[in-house]
């Protein structure tokens, strides 16, 4: 009986969240912030498939943003594709790339894992300075949005902004459908307890490549929905802070629930949009001048996050109102019941 | 005399670099072994202590005149201290957690130091002046620039130091003894915590010391440390964090290897240690030396 009401909660919830994002752009959101931060939703939610639910911790995760986002711009500018082959392309590099680079990482686990995968990103991190398609320190500039199925014009912000929910809600269904699936109950007894899972006989690298792929895959249609809504893929997309971006916004929102990664995304891209705004605003009210300069300390301000969720604040957003649920009396209704 | 069309003394130049270069990662990857071993936290914030020792060798230069010689040993001691403190204030907390908490915890930290000092100068290097020992040695083979022999001489000192006290002395038993069961060690009277906490001191020393040495020959920027982290947690990924020997030859070598690239195909020389790093896990996924998990 509780458990049928929680599961109502959760998809009235749900509903909730999805009614607010549909009506947003009317009720004062910009639309390209909007569309922004769906993108890195979508991100943090990829990650996290990976991270929740095998306990892989990578660092590795900016390059397939990026060179999803490198991908898909490329080809629109040089080959003129339509934006839907342009996030084809990113999410089919993102794969190969995760395939790649899965296979390589996923030999070590742990600490060992995050390494690699860190250093396997500054690997490409230095490819993309290097070669000429990525447009090096200047990046790639005016990529044009273009007409979805020729139907569409994306030109128009919220026509993106629709487009850029319409596929972030699909992945985060795709990414339930994983989860809830038996692979996904494999994925977790594998992350319980490998040795047993063995004995059951699961294959677990075959379990974690197949996850990376997703995740990765993912990852690279992200980057690839964030340079054709923004217009732009520059160097620092491809950089590993991205990746701790990504974690941080896991961190935030909650690990290990699947909602968390959007709450994480949307508070965190808030924050890092507003963050000088809100520097101004102390700045003004307590007279500390340092408060002004709060819009170029990013970084800080980001270590700071990190720092106190992980002393004070481990189970993030979602997981702290999952514990307040679960801390709560009994509803007066179970009392009528009985 | 040439070899693959290189003339061999601007072939010996470059390698003393890439040795000058491997002692640097040698130095920190031993240190973040040492950590690693102790406290089962990969050290994040190794590279931004690098950048510290360096900045503070700089600014007891400019802002107090101490010289190179009194830094080398000042900045270290500071950075050491500031280690230790960082330690009892937040890393304490989080052994009994997952390792993930304790990678985010540094990464936390080294974001908000680097911010710090981003901030404050800027993100270009500061020139540091004029080498504080000058003048070449003529080696026979080769002509060296007396601060870089000096560097190599101090560097492998530093490590086999480190390698005797922990393989060698009284202490480093207890330390040894510590990293495998804590508890038993505790109950001969012998106070853990404060080993931890001074472990996690002479780890990040040690990025200091390697700082310090670093700063007259490399613009040190708030955000050098970010580009030696990368490279450190490949050396270690290759070489494994269990045998001292194995980091410092693995930091060594890959400096040269470096170097070596940066003669023959220098576009790729950022790169090649990485790609050194993916062929030894395909061949050998545990790393060179071993290095249990």
């Amino acid at each position: 009986m509780n458990h049928a009401r929680y599961h109502t909660t959760r998809l009235f919830c749900y509903g909730a969240l999805l009614l607010a994002l549909l009506i947003a752009p009317w009720a004062g959101l910009y639309p390209v912030l909007g569309a922004k931060i769906l993108c890195y939703a979508l991100f943090a939610c990829a990650f996290h498939l990976l991270l929740g639910y095998t306990g892989l911790a990578s660092l590795g995760h900016a390059a397939f943003l990026g060179v999803g986002g490198y991908v898909a711009g490329y080809s629109v500018k040089a080959w003129s594709l339509p934006p839907e082959l342009a996030l084809l392309a990113g999410l089919i590099v993102g794969a190969l790339m995760g395939l790649v680079m899965g296979y390589i990482s996923i030999r070590r686990s742990g600490i060992y894992f995050t390494m690699i995968t860190l250093a396997l990103a500054q690997l490409v991190y230095f490819l993309c300075v290097q070669i000429p398609y990525t447009g090096g320190e200047d990046g790639l500039q005016g990529i044009d949005r273009g007409t979805l199925f020729g139907l569409f014009d994306l030109q128009n912000d919220r026509t993106m902004y629709y487009t850029a929910l319409a596929i972030s809600v699909a992945a985060f269904l795709f990414i339930a459908r994983v989860v809830h699936s038996p692979f996904g109950q494999a994925l977790k007894a594998i992350k319980d307890n490998e040795p047993r899972a063995v004995s059951l006989g699961y294959h677990p690298p075959r379990y974690k490549l197949i996850v990376f792929m997703l995740s990765a895959a993912l990852t690279g249609l992200a980057g690839a929905l964030k340079a054709i809504s923004l217009g732009f893929v520059t160097l620092s997309d491809v950089h590993w802070m991205t990746s701790g971006h990504a974690l941080l916004m896991t961190l935030v929102g909650g690990l290990g629930t699947l909602s968390g990664p959007v709450i994480g995304a949307l508070v965190l891209v808030i924050l890092e949009n507003k963050i000088g705004e809100l520097g101004a605003f102390l700045a003004s009210v307590t007279g500390i001048g340092w408060f002004a300069t709060l819009g170029e300390s990013v970084m800080m301000i980001m270590g700071i996050v990190f720092v106190v969720c992980v002393l004070a604040f481990r189970r993030g957003i979602m997981g702290e109102l999952e514990a307040l649920r679960r801390r709560l009396p009994p509803t007066p209704k179970r009392e009528l019941e009985s | 005399m040439e070899i693959f069309g290189m003339p061999v003394q601007a072939l010996l130049a470059q390698l003393m670099i890439g040795l000058v270069n491997g002692c640097f990662y040698a130095v920190l990857s031993l240190g973040l072994a040492v950590i690693f071993g102790m406290l089962h936290v990969i050290n994040f914030t190794h590279g931004a202590m690098f950048m510290l020792g360096a900045l503070l060798s700089w600014a007891g230069l400019h802002y107090f005149e101490l010289n190179y010689w009194a830094m080398l040993f000042l900045a270290p001691l500071i950075v050491g201290l500031f280690g230790i403190v960082l330690e009892r204030l937040f890393l304490k907390r989080i052994y009994k957690l997952d390792y993930l908490y304790g990678l985010l915890l540094t990464l936390g930290l080294t974001l908000i130091i680097e911010g710090a000092v981003r901030s404050a100068y800027g993100v270009s290097g500061k020139p540091y002046g004029p080498a504080p020992i000058s003048g070449v040695s003529d080696l026979g083979f080769i002509m060296i620039p007396n601060y870089r022999l000096w560097v190599i001489v101090a560097s492998l000192l530093v490590c086999a130091a480190t390698w005797y006290t922990i393989e060698r002395t009284r202490l480093g038993a207890y330390l040894r003894a510590a990293t495998e069961n804590p508890k038993l060690v505790e109950s001969f009277g012998i106070n853990v915590p404060m080993m931890v906490s001074l472990t996690f001191g002479f780890g990040v020393a040690l990025a200091a010391f390697a700082g310090v040495l670093a700063a007259p020959i490399m613009q040190v920027s708030a955000l050098t440390g970010q580009h030696m982290i990368v490279i450190v947690f490949a050396v270690v990924v290759i070489g494994g964090m269990g045998s001292i020997l194995g980091t410092v030859v693995t930091g060594i070598g890959l400096g040269l290897v470096e170097a070596l690239t940066k003669v023959y195909y220098p576009e790729a020389s950022s790169m090649v240690m990485f790609l050194v790093m993916v062929l030894v896990l395909l061949i050998r996924p545990n790393g060179l030396f071993g290095g249990g998990e």
